[in-house]
């Protein structure tokens, strides 16, 4: 499978784009709202025009038109044929470019198993779950033999359930499909779920790539740090194994739980700042992550506070809205109750 | 009461139209509408539907304004879905094209009359001409605006499936744009029927118009209702088979 190389490509949205996507490789390119996901990806595609270079493979590719390329695309809203069937849809890709009956009938059939939607196959799209339009679009791209898969935000329209279910699933197909693959998302969670490597993008420039590890504890700019949720992120001094599935940390004085399958150990945490939970009074439950801590700082900002607590020496930031910190009372100097939701952190492994 | 009506199966639709025809009789006949003489009771045009029709005469007249309207309705729905594919596909076409096209397109089709009497004659390509222009212009901008509202994804989908223009356009396009075309013909089928009973008033000998203008002259009122009969049932006949194609077309899918 080829890679993809972009070198010094510039248009109205992108300045300067140099990226290197590898081979089988499943890149995640994020960003907020108009920093330019997918009109890369439209780049890619020869939807949209630019200057600069584009390589599959080593070949340049610029003047080749989008039904040359050999990409697949999975769009925002899918874009199923309504008007074709599930298998009709499917076989479009492999009819236009001229594929034997026979060769058409064996990829349809290998792939409605592959994605077990073989009792969708007479089936209009309109009919259809958005999970199972995920499937069928995704049988679609790949129809065709396809080298290249561009995925735009394909999860945006699910609820976060039927989104959490998709993302392993989809991501456990794209690997054994070994296809070279740029799925958008702005959606961190996502991109670390799926992700070979993360590649942020703001206000139409590369400004960090890297496995996602590296995005929450080595944020490059102050971008790829507002946009990951500006973590609060600690040094272990030591840890050790509390029970099977839990791991405890001891960060100074602080002494922090959370589940863990590794063996290698914990050296760096992340905790973000909305999964840090203040209270004035003492919080029902067990004392396991609970901490006593004094406000050092606040910042008000329109909809919400962030709280800078003294836990034990280590400095987090807590985030609640400002309802909420107006209501307690927050002062600098006041003692306060600190609770670390376990579900939200990240962590480093020791190597 | 009202709960009663929504019950009511689709069937007892004919009820109202069995009062009003009910109530046409006995109006008609105790003379309580003012000048009885215009006003036949239904059943005296009844009895002369069936007359001029054991005497071939509404056959005659009634094959005369199907024929055209045929001939002219087809010619001019075929023309205008071709430029309107092409308008609505090749948008260098669309602008050259559509700024002539907005001149012409205001005109009514009954205002080209004069013109064509002169250009054509009185004669049957004159009646023709009349539909096929009733039915190109409003068919083209259908057929323009379904072709120019097919979601740009589904033609991107199908490039990066390896599609040629060519191949989109034939099956991804014109398909999704059916509803549109379908809903274009569908309005022009009935109007075609009334383009075409104004032609033969003014100036066809034949045609279900012309037998209209004839009953007028000799103060045939039942005839006059007979032919208005007709008229009704054809446009309502021709819209409902393009109702129903479409249907057919689109159902499963939209």
């Amino acid at each position: 499978m080829p890679s993809i190389e972009m070198r010094g490509v510039s248009n109205y949205i992108l300045k300067n784009v140099n990226l290197d996507v590898l081979n089988k490789e499943l890149l995640v390119l994020v960003g907020p709202n108009g920093a330019g996901k997918t009109t890369l990806l439209n780049v890619i595609a020869a939807f949209a025009d630019y200057r600069g270079e584009v390589f599959f493979d080593g070949k340049k590719i610029d003047k080749v038109p989008t039904n040359k390329r050999e990409i697949g695309f999975l769009f925002q809203d899918l874009a199923l044929f309504p008007h074709l069937t599930v298998t009709s849809n499917i076989s479009y890709g492999l009819v236009a470019q001229g594929y034997s009956e026979k060769i058409i009938r064996e990829r349809v059939n290998e792939l409605l198993d592959f994605l077990n939607i073989r009792s969708l196959r007479d089936r209009y799209p309109r009919s259809l779950s958005s999970g199972e339009k995920q499937r069928v679009a995704l049988a679609r791209a790949i129809a065709p033999f396809s080298k290249i898969l561009l995925m735009d935000e394909p999860m945006s329209s699910l609820d976060p359930q039927t989104s959490k279910y998709l993302r392993t699933e989809l991501r456990s197909l794209l690997k054994k499909l070994e296809i070279t693959t740029i799925y958008v998302t702005h959606n961190l969670l996502e991109a670390e779920e799926m992700a070979d490597r993360i590649a942020f993008i703001y206000n139409g420039q590369i400004e960090q790539i890297g496995l996602p590890e590296e995005f929450i504890f080595t944020p490059k700019t102050d971008n790829v740090s507002e946009f990951i949720g500006k973590p609060n992120i600690l040094n272990c001094d030591h840890c050790h194994i509390l029970a099977p599935g839990f791991i405890e940390l001891v960060i100074r004085n602080m002494n922090l739980v959370l589940p863990y399958e590794g063996n290698g150990g914990i050296k760096k945490v992340a905790i973000f700042p909305q999964d840090i939970y203040l209270s004035s009074i003492k919080p029902p439950g067990p004392e396991v992550n609970r901490f006593k801590g004094i406000i050092t700082g606040i910042i008000n900002l329109p909809s919400v506070s962030r709280v800078k607590v003294d836990v034990s020496g280590n400095i987090l930031v807590a985030e609640l809205s400002r309802e909420a910190a107006l209501e307690m009372n927050f002062k600098e100097g006041k003692e306060v109750f600190v609770i670390i939701k376990l579900r939200g952190l990240r962590y480093a492994e020791r190597i | 009461m009202m709960k009663m009506f929504k019950q009511l199966k689709p069937g007892w639709g004919i009820v109202p139209i069995a009062v009003f025809l009910a109530l046409w009789e006995i109006v008609a006949r105790l003379n309580l509408f003012p000048g009885q003489f215009f006003f036949p009771p239904f059943s005296i045009v009844v009895s002369e539907f069936y007359y001029l029709t054991a005497n071939g005469v509404l056959g005659k007249n009634f094959l005369s304004s199907l024929t055209r309207i045929l001939i002219g309705f087809c010619a001019g729905s075929i023309a205008g879905i071709l430029v309107g594919v092409v308008m609505g596909w090749q948008d260098v076409v669309n602008k050259a094209l559509n700024p002539i096209i907005s001149l012409i397109y205001p005109i009514p089709a009954l205002g080209w009359l004069p013109l064509l009497m002169l250009w054509i004659g009185i004669n049957e390509m004159l009646p023709i001409a009349i539909i096929f222009i009733c039915s190109f212009f409003p068919v083209l901008y259908n057929t323009v605006t379904g072709i120019k509202n097919v979601d740009k994804n589904y033609i991107r989908a199908a490039k990066t499936l390896g599609g040629s223009n060519i191949r989109i356009l034939a099956t991804v396009v014109i398909p999704l744009a059916l509803p549109n075309i379908f809903t274009g013909l569908r309005l022009e089928a009935g109007m075609a029927w009334r383009v075409i009973i104004a032609a033969e008033m003014v100036a066809i000998p034949t045609g279900i118009g012309a037998l209209m203008m004839k009953a007028e002259s000799l103060m045939r009122i039942d005839i006059i209702i007979v032919c208005l009969m007709v008229l009704s049932l054809m446009c309502l006949s021709f819209e409902k088979f393009f109702a129903y194609m479409e249907a057919k077309v689109t159902t499963k899918w939209k």
